[in-house]
């Protein structure tokens, strides 16, 4: 009976409502109601892995209904092995983000909750819709929850960080809408997205419509040099807000180039690959340099996170070498598959390192690396965690973020050394940087009063660090069950791309 | 020739029933007016209402799909026609409503407000039914000259009655540009017919510096009627000089009529004209947006800022003139109706926010409204949410529908200026957002509006969001009326 329900439109339009219901319900029944809506959100999401068919690279779960007949746009919805294990992420995280939030949030805790819960159902909405308009639609709806959680939760500067990341994303998707509006016409009205993968466009067009899309994507990835509104939003962000930023909204620019920019305009992608791989290093070695010099915790996560994206796209984007110098797009799939394990695997890594952030930040009121020291002695279970996520954060083999780097490496190999070579650099500048602060923050002498009356873990902090480090540990040692899941849709994808177009 | 018999035509009046009524009800509210005191006025109001609802029903017992022409085809009824003026109605209705208890609570609660208001609608209604140039300059006179009167009943008011002096003089001029033009096109044409003209150029050819001109001072006098750059200078001064509910009439259904008004004259009278026109409001289009967008940062107070809003928003609907094909007319007519309501809404907030000696027209006025009251706030949210056009409001549709018939006629760039525009417009939009949510109140005060106010402000507010979710059949309506 359960399982007849439509299940994507069931994961958009629950959270929403419960949500909108959240924002009713009492100051103490607010948390219980909204934790019960995200874990039967994530529950409900579970048969989607489950009845999944890893055979085919075609649309699953598909839903098709008319929505502005009159425009020919529809309420189409399906996930195929690109999307899916997102949405996954997207519902796993939310539970965990309204755990965090139970004692910490005191200011309007209702709104809080149903901007996360409403924020959750348009996430998976950005990532199942195949209709141009409908993903648009999801797509900037986004912003307004995110504007007004960094906004009313946030640091000191939180308002210029809010106003700052609509902007930037504003800006960034509005020629996105013109690109589709221009293909949609191309395509004698028809605003869906698999008619606009085989649409066929001249390479000139291609460029255009790829550059907007660019802007669009890589806004929200951020790539070097649109990066600069992530470090600000992180660092005023709320936790929650954070975990949200980092581990899906960011995965949604990366979804963005498999769903958008790499089938709908190959061949200009392959034109312009050296553009993305330039950008993505610059962002894998320059912004590991930046990293190593913050003195704010959240920022150096907010850089870290900008370098680790750096390697999905490049993953993403180096098919083009691959295909060129082997001459065989099977080739290309483990660094493409290596991007997608590595976005999964840093929403993992960067939620619970803000989380980290966010449980020492509870308990001190600063987030500057200098007001810490010897951390470890007053709270050992929390700095056994802050090790091990940092140390994934790091690449250490053992933990996922080991697995996506080492896959994206070894692929770049085939397509140029120095690539390989500059990307590899992370394995020190990550090291650097997380370990480096991890010793100046949890290692050494106490350094003043206010830590030495650290508390160390509740239970409820301990289960949500315990949960994701388990997550962390497990795709670290068997990442097949991710893996094979979308094995199917990347090959079917590159194959795609491996095709002129025009 | 001299021998044949007169022949006088009866005119078909049953054409211009909802007209008659209207005007007929209009004398009515006027002379009851004469006979109710301060305290018993609300009659004249309730009658005002009663009086849009009838010729509203009037015009839905009409609507039909054939096109009716009367008094010597200067007159014409289509769906197009009878579909406006119920949006008309309504929109007028709710400007009725929210301005009640604001000019209650200042001792301006006079009858002529809603006469005035009426004859405004009349003259809206003959400007969307007219089919010679002649009543269209009817339509508008009657409209202007009451928008100045409502102006100037601030009487004592030095900033309103200076308003009104300024609006009349500009209008005047205005007026007198479009019926320059309009005389050089009939000197041309020899006709004041717009079917007949557009069938007389069609046949003779374009190529005439006096219709050029004439053109030209015809599409001057649209511009400055709808508030277009370089046209515009009238708008903010008469947003914050004008009291609210004025500002509020005036900002709203006037534009569907100022729509209905272009689409007449320039798709059916100067449609073999149509390249010339597109450049002009190209030129009209950019720069509105550019002008309203960019200066409306600057502004302090909300009503010169909606002011500049609209002359934006006024850009954005020139985009779906310049497409010049049924899809681009569509577009422009569901901006315009979203607009509208868009409008209405924002005012209503103004009103809702302000009480008797204190007016809610500041930004600051706006701060930590979410702490004084949720639901408000949220519905403040939708409407700026919707006037940026960001989804899942309904202005993302009225501007997704403009963008994408010039992109349909390929002037990809123009789309691409206006999206540009439109983030730098989303600025001051989102920054009244900011100032609800993240700021502390200035004002702790609780709201004290009127019940029927705070249930029309949230049925108008949560109309963005509906719309916005559901906007076929409002798209369907406005692609079936320009067939």
């Amino acid at each position: 009976m359960l399982f007849d329900l439509p299940i994507l439109s069931t994961l958009i339009l629950l959270p929403i409502l419960g949500g909108v219901l959240v924002l009713f319900a009492g100051e103490k029944l607010c948390r219980p109601l909204s934790l019960g809506v995200a874990i039967l959100t994530f529950i409900l999401s579970i048969p989607l892995y489950t009845q999944f068919d890893v055979t085919t690279a075609a649309m699953q779960f598909g839903e098709l209904y008319e929505w502005i007949p009159s425009f020919n746009i529809f309420y189409q919805l399906g996930v195929d092995g690109i999307s899916m294990p997102l949405i996954i992420l997207t519902t796993f995280t939310t539970v965990l983000v309204i755990l965090s939030a139970w004692e910490v949030i005191k200011k309007k805790p209702q709104q809080y909750m149903a901007a996360f819960l409403i924020m959750e159902g348009i996430m998976v909405g950005v990532f199942c819709a195949l209709d141009a308009i409908l993903f648009y639609l999801f797509w900037e709806a986004m912003l307004i929850p995110m504007f007004l959680i960094i906004g009313i939760w946030g640091g000191p500067r939180r308002v210029y960080a809010t106003i700052k990341f609509f902007l930037y994303t504003f800006l960034g998707s509005v020629l996105m809408l013109v690109a589709l509006i221009y293909m949609s016409i191309q395509a004698e009205g028809s605003f869906s997205l698999l008619g606009f993968h085989t649409l066929p466009l001249s390479l000139n067009e291609q460029i255009f419509i790829f550059l907007a899309f660019l802007l669009a994507f890589a806004v929200k990835v951020p790539m070097w040099p649109v990066h600069t509104w992530l470090p600000d939003a992180h660092v005023e962000a709320p936790t929650g807000g954070s975990v949200i930023l980092a581990a899906i909204m960011l995965k949604i620019g990366g979804y963005g180039f498999l769903r958008f920019s790499l089938p709908i305009t190959p061949d200009a992608s392959n034109e312009l690959d050296w553009l993305i791989i330039l950008m993505s290093l610059v962002a894998i070695v320059y912004i590991g340099f930046v990293a190593l010099v913050q003195n704010d915790m959240k920022k150096l996560i907010a850089y870290s996170s900008i370098a680790h994206m750096g390697f999905a796209t490049l993953g993403f984007f180096l098919v083009f070498r691959i295909i060129d110098n082997t001459g065989s797009w099977q080739e290309a799939a483990l660094g493409m598959e290596g991007g997608m394990v590595q976005m999964i695997s840093h929403g993992f890594i960067s939620a619970a390192m803000f989380l980290c952030v966010g449980v020492i930040y509870d308990r001190m009121h600063t987030r500057n690396i200098s007001d810490y020291g010897g951390v470890a002695n007053t709270m050992p279970i929390f700095a056994a965690f802050m090790v091990f996520f940092s140390m994934a954060n790091a690449g250490l083999p053992g933990t996922s973020g080991f697995v996506g780097e080492f896959m994206v490496i070894l692929n770049s190999f085939k397509a140029n050394f120095w690539i390989a070579f500059l990307a590899a650099t992370t394995l020190i500048l990550g090291a650097a940087y997380t370990l480096w602060m991890v010793k100046r923050v949890l290692f050494g002498a106490v350094a003043n009063d206010q830590v030495s009356q650290l508390m160390d873990l509740n239970a409820r902090e301990f289960v949500i660090l315990g949960i994701l480090a388990i997550a962390v540990l497990f795709f670290g040692l068997y990442p097949a069950p991710l893996t094979e899941v979308m094995h199917a849709s990347v090959e079917h994808l590159l194959q795609h791309v491996s095709l002129q177009k025009y | 020739m001299i021998n044949e018999p007169l022949i006088i035509e009866t005119p078909d009046l049953a054409l211009i029933m909802p007209e008659l009524f209207l005007l007929a009800m209009t004398c009515l509210v006027l002379i009851v007016d004469l006979f109710t005191t301060e305290k018993s006025r609300v009659v004249t109001y309730l009658l005002a209402q009663v009086s849009l609802l009838g010729a509203a029903v009037i015009t839905y017992q009409q609507l039909g799909p054939d096109t009716l022409y009367g008094f010597t085809d200067s007159f014409v009824r289509d769906t197009m026609a009878d579909v406006l003026k119920m949006f008309i109605y309504v929109v007028t209705a709710i400007v009725f409503m929210y301005s009640r208890p604001y000019l209650i609570a200042r001792q301006s609660f006079k009858g002529e407000y809603y006469t005035l208001g009426l004859f405004g609608v009349l003259g809206m209604m003959i400007m969307v039914s007219a089919n010679s140039f002649l009543m269209v300059y009817l339509g508008l006179e009657l409209l202007s000259l009451s928008l100045y009167s409502m102006i100037a009943l601030n009487r004592d008011s030095a900033i309103s009655t200076e308003v009104a002096m300024k609006y009349f003089v500009l209008g005047a001029i205005a007026s007198g540009m479009l019926l320059y033009g309009m005389s050089m096109i009939y000197g041309i044409t020899g006709s004041l017919n717009l079917t007949e003209i557009g069938a007389y150029l069609a046949a003779n050819g374009v190529d005439n510096v006096i219709l050029s001109f004439g053109l030209v001072f015809v599409v001057v006098g649209l511009a400055f009627k709808f508030g277009a750059v370089p046209f515009h200078m009238w708008v903010p001064d008469i947003y914050e000089g004008a009291q609210t509910p004025v500002a509020l009439y005036i900002g709203a259904a006037p534009k569907i009529a100022a729509f209905a008004m272009t689409l007449r004259l320039l798709s059916e009278a100067m449609q073999p004209l149509q390249i010339d026109w597109q450049q002009m409001l190209i030129m009209l289009s950019v720069l509105s947006l550019a002008v309203g967008n960019i200066i409306a940062i600057a502004q302090a107070n909300i009503k010169r800022m909606l002011a500049y809003s609209t002359i934006s928003h006024v850009g954005f609907l020139l985009l779906g003139f310049i497409a010049a094909g049924p899809d681009g007319y569509s577009a422009s007519m569901f901006y315009v109706i979203v607009y509208a309501l868009m409008s209405t809404g924002a005012f209503g907030m103004i009103i809702l926010l302000s009480r008797a000696g204190f007016e809610a027209d500041t930004l600051e006025d706006f701060k930590g409204l979410n702490e004084r009251s949720k639901w408000f706030a949220f519905m403040m949210l939708l409407i700026m949410f919707s006037m940026a056009g960001v989804p899942p409001t309904v202005g993302f549709f009225a501007k997704l529908w403009v963008l994408e018939a010039v992109v349909n006629v390929e002037l990809t760039w123009l789309a691409i200026v206006a999206v540009i525009f439109s983030v730098i417009g989303a600025f001051y939009y989102i920054r009244i957002v900011k100032l609800m949510y993240f700021d502390k109140p200035v004002d702790e005060t609780a709201i004290q509006a009127d019940f029927d106010v705070r249930v029309v402000v949230s049925i108008n507010g949560l109309m963005m969001l509906l719309m916005g979710l559901f906007p076929g059949a409002l798209m369907s309506l406005c692609a079936s009326l320009i067939n």
